[in-house]
Order: C-alpha cells, then sequence, then structure tokens
C-alpha cells in the first residue's frame, strides 16, 4: 500500500469537517488556542459528591447543553450525557463539512464510532443494590433486587446505556443509513473506529463516514474502577497539574470527558461536491499486544507496531530527513496518560521505530490539559493532529517540569512550537492504546492535491 | 468494489451454547431438531418477567492452558464463553497457537499475521458483588451515599470492597483482550457492540481486515451472556423478552415467523469461527467449509425500540443490506437456496423480518428454506450471528439442512431435495438499535 503511486481518489480519504465536546470548550479554534497556551481543564469533581475519593478530581465538560448545538425536536429527548456530547460535535463536524448543505446520498453515509457505555440511572440502580443484600444471611437476594429494580428502574435510562444506541442516535438525526458499527476498546476506541471507518471507505462500501467517539466516565463508578486499578492521579492537593506526561513525578491519568467527531470522505467524494479538504488520512496500523490484562508490553512493541503500519500505508520512511534535518513526521500526539508505564512504554515505541530520529521527532500529550477523554480520547486528538497540519503549530505536553529519563524524547514541555519556520506540520502521527493490549494509530498528512 | 480481492473462507467453528461445546455436536443437534431452554439455575430469577433462558454449563477453567487457570478469575460470563468458543474454533482449524494443549500439533500461526475481532455486548457488573459492597457505604436514611464510598476524610471506604481488578472484568473488550493473549495474536483486534448483529459486524470487519492485507487469518464472531439480573431486566426493558414462569414450556412460548409466539427467550454462548485467506487455507491443507462471497451492514433509522413511536411493518434496511450482499457475490435471489434469519421470536419484530426477506427475494421468498436457532437455544445476543454462519458453513459442508428448517408461506417443515446441491445460503440479521448485516456464504 505504499503511496509511491498514488492511490485513485476513490481510494483516499480525506478530513471534511471536524467538531468535538471537550473540557476545554467545544469551539475547535478556541479550544486549539488555549491548548497552545498550556492551559488546564482539570478541576475537582462537580458531577457528583467526589470528596472523599482518592482522586476527587478531574477535566470535566462544563455548561453544556445540547439545545445550543441543535434543535430540540423531541428526537433525543433521552440521549444519555455521552451521547449528546457526540450529538452536538456530530453537528459541528456536518456544518463545518458543509454537508448541511451539500447531500450526499444516505445510504452511502455511515456511522463507526467508538462510544463508551452510558451513565448508569444511579439513585434507583443503587436503591436496588442495597435493597438486594439480606443482612441477616449475608446473601444477595435476587427476588429483592428484581423487586426494587422493577420499581425504580425505568426503560429509557436502561437502554441509552448502550454504546451502540449513539450511533443510532448520531445515523437517525444525520440520515446516515450506510454501514453502522460501534467499537470498544477502551482508550483506542475512536482512533480504531477513524482508522477502519476509513478502510471500509477504500473498499467502496460508503462515500462519507462519520467517525469518532465519545465517553462520559466522571461518575461514582466509573472513577471508583480506575482508583481501584491504582491507575489514577491522586494528586488532590494540586489537581490542574496532576496530569504530568512524561514528568518524573506523574502518578497517574486524570479523568477527562466528551466526544470528537470527524466526516470521512472519500476524496471522490470530497471533489465532486467542492468540499474543503483539511487533510488526508494516510495510514492506520492495528496491532495487539496479546500480552497481559494488566500491563502493557515493556518494550511497547504493540504500539511501535502500529505506529510502523501506519507509516508503511503512508508511505513514509521513518528514518529519512527532509532539507531541514527534520523527520518527516512533525508530530507524534503521544498516548501520554501520564501513568508510569504508558509513558516508558510508548517512548521505548517512539525510540524504536524512528531510531537515531526519535529525539527530533516532536512527541507532546495533550492529556496534559485535557485528561484523558478514553474512548473519545483518540478522536478529540485526532483533531488536534488537523489544527497542528493546518496551523504548523504543536502543543506543549504542560505541567512538564522534569523530563523522566526513561522518557527523555522532545517531549515540549510547557511552551508550544511553532514549526512554520521549518515547513510547518505535514504529516502527524496520533496514538491510541487500550487496556488489555490494542494499540492503534492514524497517520494523518497535509492536502496536497 | 475495487479490484480483485483476497477470498475469505471459513476453516475453524467454535460453537457453545445450550445444545453443544462442539462443532460437531452442534450439527448432531441441529439435525436432531434439540432444543435447550431451560428455567435459569445461576441464580433465583423468580423475581423476573423472564425466567426461561438457553443455558451453557461448560467451566473455562477446562478451555484454558493451566498457566492460564489464576486470570479466569477476572472473567465475567461473556468473556469465558467467548475464551471457550475461540479455543473450540482454533482447534477446529487446526491451528497451534500459545493456547494449544501440550503434544497438540497443527499449523503454527504467524501472531502479527493473525487477528481477532469479537461482537460484545455491556457487560452488567456483578448484582451480589456491587450489593455486597454497596450496603457498606449507606447513609443514616439507608440509601447509598458516594461520601462513605470513598476511603479519604470520612469516607467509610465502601469502594475498597470491590476487588482491585473489578473494573478489569466488566470492559466489553475484555473477550478479545483474554483470546488474544490466550491465543498470542497480534494483528488487527477489535469488539465490536452489535447485539444480535454484533458477531455479524466482527466477521465482516475481519473480512475487510484480510481482503485488505492487514491478516491472513483471523478468530471472529462473538459472545455473551445477559443472564444476570440486570441483564434480563435491561432486555425485558427493551422489549425483547417473552413473560415466562419457570415452568413454562419453551416450546409454546418462542416460535418464530409464527404469529402466535409469545415472545423472545434469552440464551448465553459463544460463536467464534476462524476465517481465513483462500489461498493461505489451501496451502496449509485446511479444511474450508465455505467462502464468504458477499456481505453488507447498513442502518436502520426506525428501529422497533421502546423509546421510538415509528413501527414501520418491513425493514428496509436489513432488505438494502441483503441486496447489496446477494450483488456483491454476482449473484440474483433464486441462487439462495436457504437463508438464516435472526427470527428472534418476537410476532411484531419477525414480521418485519420476514417483510424485509420479501423485499429482497420476491416470491422466492416464500418457499426459500428458513433456519432459525432461537427456538433452539434462545437469543444470544452478541454471539448469536456467529452460531447462524456456523450453521450456514455446516450445511454447505454437509450439503443438507437440519430439522425445524421452515418456509416464510408457512406451508409446514421442509423437505428438501436430496439432489439439489446447496450452493449458496444467506444470512442475515438487524439488531436493537437497527444495524443490520447480511452475509452470503458459498460452497466451496
Amino acid at each position: 500500500m505504499s503511496t509511491n503511486q498514488p492511490l485513485p481518489d476513490d481510494q483516499r480519504v480525506v478530513i471534511t469537517g471536524a467538531g468535538w465536546v471537550t473540557p476545554l470548550g467545544t469551539d475547535i479554534d478556541t479550544v486549539w488556542e488555549r491548548l497552545l497556551n498550556a492551559e488546564s481543564a482539570v478541576a475537582p469533581i462537580t458531577h457528583f459528591d467526589a470528596s472523599t475519593f482518592a482522586t476527587n478530581f478531574a477535566a470535566e465538560v462544563r455548561d453544556f447543553k445540547l439545545s445550543d448545538f441543535i434543535e430540540d425536536d423531541g428526537l433525543h429527548s433521552t440521549a444519555g450525557l455521552s451521547t449528546q456530547y457526540a450529538l452536538a460535535a456530530c453537528q459541528n463536524a456536518f456544518k463545518a463539512a458543509k454537508l448541511d448543505q451539500h447531500s450526499i446520498d444516505p445510504a452511502r453515509i455511515g456511522v463507526y464510532l467508538g462510544a463508551g457505555e452510558g451513565v448508569l440511572d444511579y439513585e434507583p440502580y443503587m436503591a436496588a443494590n442495597v435493597a438486594a443484600w439480606d443482612h441477616e444471611a449475608r446473601a444477595f437476594n435476587p427476588k429483592a433486587w428484581a423487586d426494587t429494580a422493577y420499581a425504580g428502574m425505568t426503560p429509557a435510562p436502561e437502554l441509552e446505556q448502550e454504546p451502540q444506541l449513539t450511533a443510532l442516535h448520531i445515523a437517525r438525526r444525520f440520515k446516515a443509513q450506510g454501514p453502522n458499527l460501534n467499537c470498544m476498546t477502551a482508550c483506542a476506541a475512536s482512533t480504531q473506529a477513524i482508522g477502519e471507518a476509513a478502510e471500509l471507505i477504500r473498499m467502496g462500501e460508503a462515500d462519507a463516514m462519520i467517525a469518532g467517539g465519545c465517553h462520559a466516565m466522571i461518575h461514582t463508578l466509573g472513577i471508583t474502577g480506575f482508583i481501584r486499578l491504582t491507575a489514577m492521579s491522586t494528586r488532590r492537593d494540586d489537581p490542574s497539574t496532576a496530569s504530568r506526561p512524561f514528568d518524573v513525578s506523574r502518578n497517574g491519568f486524570v479523568m477527562g470527558e466528551g466526544a470528537g467527531i470527524v466526516i470521512l470522505e472519500s476524496l471522490a467524494s470530497a471533489k465532486k461536491r467542492g468540499a474543503n479538504i483539511l487533510a488526508e488520512i494516510s495510514g492506520f496500523g492495528s496491532t495487539a499486544d496479546a500480552y497481559r490484562i494488566t500491563d502493557i508490553h515493556p518494550d511497547g512493541q504493540g504500539g511501535a507496531g502500529a505506529m510502523k503500519l501506519a507509516l508503511e500505508q503512508a508511505g513514509i520512511d521513518p528514518h529519512e530527513l527532509d532539507e531541514h534535518g527534520n523527520p518527516l513526521v512533525q508530530w507524534i500526539n503521544a498516548h501520554g496518560t501520564s501513568t508510569q508505564e504508558n509513558d516508558k512504554t510508548e517512548s521505548n515505541a517512539v525510540r524504536s521505530v524512528f531510531q537515531d530520529n526519535a529525539m527530533k521527532v516532536p512527541f507532546s500529550s495533550v492529556k496534559s490539559m485535557l485528561g484523558h477523554l478514553i474512548q473519545a480520547a483518540g478522536a478529540v486528538e485526532l483533531i488536534t493532529c488537523l489544527k497542528a497540519i493546518e496551523t504548523g503549530k504543536i502543543p506543549p505536553t504542560a505541567n512538564l517540569k522534569e523530563i523522566d529519563p526513561v522518557c527523555g524524547l522532545d517531549h515540549i514541555p510547557g511552551q508550544a512550537r511553532d514549526c512554520n519556520p521549518t515547513g510547518g506540520v505535514n504529516a502527524t502521527l496520533s496514538n491510541s492504546f487500550g487496556f488489555g493490549g490494542q494499540n492503534d494509530c492514524v497517520c494523518l498528512t497535509k492536502y496536497t492535491g | 468494489m475495487t479490484a480483485p480481492h483476497r477470498s475469505v473462507v471459513i476453516t475453524g467453528l467454535g460453537t457453545i451454547c445450550s445444545i453443544a461445546d462442539s462443532p460437531d455436536t452442534f450439527w448432531e443437534s441441529l439435525c436432531d431438531g434439540t432444543t435447550s431452554i431451560s428455567a435459569i439455575e445461576s441464580f433465583d430469577a423468580s423475581g423476573f418477567t423472564s425466567q426461561l433462558a438457553g443455558q451453557v454449563s461448560a467451566k473455562v477453567r477446562d478451555w484454558v492452558p493451566k498457566s492460564y487457570r489464576k486470570a479466569t478469575k477476572v472473567m465475567a460470563r461473556d468473556t469465558e464463553l467467548g475464551v471457550i468458543a475461540a479455543k473450540i474454533a482454533s482447534d477446529h482449524a487446526g491451528l497451534l497457537t500459545s493456547g494449544s494443549d501440550e503434544g497438540d500439533t497443527g499449523f503454527q500461526i504467524n501472531p502479527a499475521r493473525t487477528g481477532c475481532q469479537i461482537g460484545a455486548g455491556l457487560i452488567a457488573a456483578d448484582t451480589a458483588e456491587m450489593s455486597r459492597a454497596v450496603v457498606t457505604a449507606t447513609d443514616s436514611s439507608g440509601a447509598f451515599n458516594t461520601k462513605e464510598w470513598g476511603t479519604e476524610d470520612d469516607g467509610q471506604a465502601g469502594m475498597n470492597n470491590l476487588p482491585p481488578l473489578w473494573l478489569l472484568k466488566y470492559l466489553p473488550n475484555m473477550p478479545a483482550c483474554h483470546v488474544t493473549i490466550i491465543h498470542g495474536l497480534q494483528g488487527p483486534s477489535n469488539t465490536i457492540m452489535g447485539a444480535e448483529a454484533g458477531a455479524l459486524l466482527s466477521i465482516i470487519e475481519s473480512t475487510r481486515v484480510i481482503r485488505r492485507n492487514a491478516a491472513d487469518m483471523c478468530l471472529t464472531g462473538g459472545a455473551e451472556s445477559r443472564i444476570n439480573p440486570l441483564g434480563l431486566l435491561r432486555w425485558d426493558y427493551a422489549g425483547r423478552l417473552a413473560e415466562s414462569v419457570a415452568d413454562a414450556d419453551p416450546s409454546e412460548i418462542i416460535k418464530p415467523f409464527d404469529p402466535s409466539s409469545q415472545g423472545s427467550i434469552m440464551g448465553e454462548a459463544g460463536g467464534m469461527l476462524v476465517v481465513e485467506e483462500e489461498t493461505h487455507a489451501n496451502k496449509r491443507g485446511a479444511t474450508a467449509y465455505a467462502r464468504i462471497t458477499g456481505y453488507a451492514t447498513t442502518q436502520s433509522i426506525n428501529p422497533t425500540l421502546p423509546i421510538f413511536d415509528e413501527d414501520p411493518a418491513d425493514d428496509e434496511a436489513l432488505s438494502r443490506a441483503i441486496d447489496i450482499a446477494i450483488a456483491q457475490a454476482g449473484l440474483s435471489p433464486q441462487d439462495i437456496n436457504a437463508v438464516l434469519p435472526l427470527g428472534i421470536g418476537d410476532a411484531n419484530l419477525d414480521a418485519r423480518e420476514a417483510g424485509a426477506i420479501r423485499r429482497s427475494l420476491g416470491d422466492h421468498a416464500e418457499t426459500v428454506p428458513l433456519v432459525t436457532l432461537t427456538e433452539r437455544i434462545g437469543n444470544t445476543l452478541s454471539a448469536h450471528a456467529g452460531l447462524m454462519t456456523a450453521t450456514g458453513a455446516l450445511i454447505l459442508h454437509h450439503q443438507h439442512l437440519p430439522a425445524l428448517t421452515r418456509t416464510l408461506n408457512n406451508s409446514g417443515v421442509y423437505t428438501p431435495d436430496k439432489n439439489t446441491p446447496i450452493q449458496h445460503i444467506l444470512i442475515c440479521t438487524s439488531s436493537l438499535a437497527g444495524q443490520c448485516s447480511a452475509l452470503v456464504l458459498s460452497k466451496i
């Protein structure tokens, strides 16, 4: 799949629109400026009373109202929070792609999301759990659970927790009747969704795909699960600097939430309707570690494999340098979670792919500011790649005071970098690695015709 | 479609459900017309509307390498079923993987060129475990209180009653993660959420992965069990379960495509396949059971759900998927020798599915043999289309139809003409959220 011979237009996939809902805002350019300014969205949790939790802070989406984005026509009255984020992001992406003005055959528009599960309907759910415990027998009573659950829990909130309901809402709102999929590969999901969606277009199954992801895990059991795994930062005294990827003092990730949606389209379709082409999906790599449920392979071989496959498909040689003496990839958007393990192994993976050039590839993590949007992370981060290509600027890793020598690459501490003097940003990699060992990487390049 | 593609065949079947724990027993049970739906045994279901299910008794410990037994403690039932089905499929395909038994012989897989796509559902947290934990964090009114749940300040550390790896048990990608780890599969791996369409969406993705040369073979299909309190409640709320008491006669309740059917019944299962690039399969001398000659996925924007008002008579999207799949296979509707639809058992949903089949197959729809699994094993959700595809592959391989085969015009039990070869089979299903998929399998 080398691009030495350019592929025909119907097998090239471009992005023609993007939208997001992030803890730093919902307008693309505003959020981008805030990222370049190293602003943190992390603060004490307000969605529920987390005051006694070892991690009592997160990067929350604030002041969100779906009606600010779409007219309320009753179509989405039961939609859960993460679905609402996805609908809002999709609305902006659709507008940006001018798909509200041009039409593509609805049967040729598909949806591929990495949408997370919905938020539990806590009050009646917990009431059932409490009622079901027989204190005398010290045993769970399913009959008591059922009686309380049937009395308190209601169909709509239960149904809307099914993750594929998000893709259904999107399909209904935007009349997308082509292929429709939702994947859940934890933190890798929306990168995987975008990569697979692009392949689906290349294979001729759709002309355009709505791709991305959403997740809202800042709730009692969402936070609990990661606290029990000791995966999250417990820096209760200094939440805004708690996410510090690649720093010697990093002690876990910080939860974020939101959605990112991109409109993928065959180059042929984009040209035909005169769409504004933002960038090209040139490569996608997907691998599995097949190592352990709880740990990443220490060499980062799975992540390295995903990056190599993406570069190979894009026809980019990681060992080649341009006329400025720089590698052909100007930015790697790191998975960079701020956990001890990820940042070390991901750095090892980058070293094994770029070898002698590894120190010359800017490699920063926007999770330092946005937190970790879990299933939505990959899509939101790919949109930052889009902006990097458009503006020639690379966002920093915020809160990075002392680079851990086991990471030790060009992590862009604290201050954004302007690459325009050296030819701008022409190619980026976006990494996403999921719990359980799923690794995905998308190579995004400047569209030059 | 683009350039000549790599052909994909099915070389291994992994079937674990209430009527089988191997491809051989599965085929025997299908041909005998065995059904296995009974009162729920894993917990007291007397408080639930639907108390029958198709259940699996196999224990995952017996299906993993000794060194992996400890890890089975963090497996939810869904994961166990996926792991068991994957092991059966891998063995059936004659593969030698890190999950093979000592002394096994077979084809040594290339890890980087072997993928894994599994359809899975939301895995419900164990209610007993949750109940025991949350009662340690109630306030004076007796209600759960997050302040008592935390460990800091004056919190009562209720959350510490959940095991440290609690979350890992319930991530939907765990079936695929355990399968890739057990068998050492390092190619593309995905977990697709599509309820009844989940396994077909996964099989189709595996086909794409192989066609685009990102892998030579994939373990693919689905696994799910919602036979637990939260799962049963949610599926009941989704309007997809019949009322049924524990001692009811299941054959009087679930009757696919029969207007007198009272509704559907839950099942648990794993349905995994080995799909493989055809020349790769031939080179290693594998038995190919069927060739995948056409596929399509589409979306219905008005599925039948209790939260929506619409309820159209037929499923245009499912019909569209069927049309595309048949065309991709280079066939016309008359070439289809048998159809394997979902036939969930709900009269309304079945009528809608029948409408789609009629829309696509025309007159041929009335008399083409139909084979369904729901009356035998229940609706096994994400596993179901994996088992449907295994059924299709077995029909093509053995060249005869199972018992309980019927037709849409209700002309009674269908008796196949033994002299007519079965060349092409259509497998199709819609799903809870309106995701539709169709697959055409052809005789090798």
